[in-house]
């Protein structure tokens, strides 16, 4: 890495000096071994296998161990559509998750509804779980959540050690909601082919 | 047409409706909802139709609000490989209340609770008549009624507050899938197996 392997080699000492900035070297290591946590619930998810598989292997990326537990993962990945019904899930998967903790929503389905706007769909998980990158495709190809992983990466590495509230943790509020209300409801209004609906309300 | 129908005319007269053809080769008849349970299990029970597999059970709702609803049943005689299709139509003005069949077919149960979840058709008789897809606390209404908007009845933040109170745990345990509840519907032979404890054999261990 461009920051951290900067050797120093002193006249007369031994030349086994690392210097770094400790906010390098820690940004370094958690971006390098992010361990997934996949929550799969359509379609996305068979583009999320085939980019853990050997052809697209995100292994390369230090995502070698997928955790199926959320103690134990560092990213969750929401592939597909969420129900409504799965957004207690998917929120007490998250708010079981450690810090530090970050999430991808992939696809069209995760980031906004996608063609599912109807009674049973959540319009986008950032009305649960606050999302750090969005994925677009339906779905997305694998390069495409690659493409994602790598801007993750990017903000991961521009992370500060002192910046403390990055890692509190946000639950939900006494209405039990993650955002207010209005803002649920404006991020959640239809658009594109959604808006010729004429037979809903 | 299918020769069930002329059978079941013959048996149960007036209670029977109309029957026709329909686009797939398949024969739908028409009977009347008080006589739905005989009419099942004559069906069932006869030797020369014995449907014996219930394959599925749905419900319609037409555009016209006028046109009553229709329960449909999908039977098959998996020995005589045939098909019949039944319906009743549930005035929408009256209460949508049917005789459940899962005494004659234990499979009817999650469809009928599906119908119920989706249509708010009631079924008589129905031993654990819940919601199935939704959850249960849901309180929007039934979502395939044509009167139900596409989006829900409530706004979306209201809708993802209901959903996020939902305790996913509370009614879908593992206990409700138990083997132990289910222990009087097996067979006479595997609760005697199960009684003295026995494990099984591992074939070609001897």
């Amino acid at each position: 890495m461009k920051h951290v392997a900067q050797t120093t080699e002193i006249a007369g000492q031994s030349p086994n000096w690392l210097l770094a900035r400790l906010d390098d070297l820690v940004n370094w290591s958690r971006a390098n071994s992010l361990w997934p946590m996949p929550f799969g619930t359509a379609c996305c998810a068979i583009e999320f296998m085939a980019t853990a598989a050997s052809r697209f292997d995100f292994a390369r990326f230090g995502m070698e161990r997928q955790a199926f537990s959320p103690r134990q993962a560092d990213v969750l990945i929401c592939a597909g559509r969420l129900p409504f019904k799965l957004a207690p899930v998917i929120r007490t998967i998250y708010d079981q998750m450690p810090q530090p903790k970050w999430v991808i929503s992939m696809g069209a389905c995760a980031s906004t509804g996608g063609i599912f706007d109807n009674y049973a769909m959540v319009q986008g998980i950032d009305t649960v779980v606050p999302v750090d990158v969005y994925v677009p495709g339906c779905p997305p190809r694998p390069e495409g959540l690659l493409y994602g992983v790598l801007l993750l990466h990017k903000k991961i590495k521009g992370e500060s050690l002192t910046d403390r509230e990055l890692r509190d943790e946000h639950p939900l509020d006494e209405r039990g909601l993650r955002l207010p209300p209005d803002q649920i409801d404006e991020i959640s209004e239809p658009f594109g082919n959604s808006v010729h609906q004429f037979r809903s309300a | 047409m299918n020769p069930s129908v002329d059978a079941l005319r013959a048996t149960f007269g007036t209670a029977i409706g109309r029957a026709a053809v329909a686009r797939d080769g398949e024969t739908v008849v028409f009977v009347q909802s008080g006589a739905l349970w005989k009419i099942m299990q004559w069906l069932r029970d006869t030797a020369e139709h014995a449907y014996d597999y219930l394959v599925d059970v749905t419900a319609v709702e037409y555009r016209d609000r006028e046109r009553p609803l229709e329960v449909v049943y999908f039977l098959r005689s998996l020995a005589r490989r045939t098909d019949l299709r039944v319906k009743v139509e549930l005035d929408q003005r009256e209460e949508l209340t049917i005789d459940s069949v899962v005494g004659l077919w234990a499979g009817a149960n999650w469809l009928e609770r599906e119908v119920y979840d989706m249509f708010g058709i009631a079924f008589r008789g129905h031993p654990d008549l819940r919601r199935i897809l939704m959850w249960e606390t849901y309180a929007e209404g039934y979502p395939l009624r044509k009167d139900f908007p596409l989006r829900g009845r409530f706004s979306r933040a209201e809708q993802v507050r209901q959903a996020l109170a939902i305790n996913p745990e509370a009614h879908y345990s593992l206990e409700e899938l138990s083997i132990a509840e289910a222990y009087h519907e097996l067979p006479e032979e595997m609760k005697e197996r199960l009684r003295r404890g026995e494990r099984g054999k591992i074939p070609n261990s001897e």
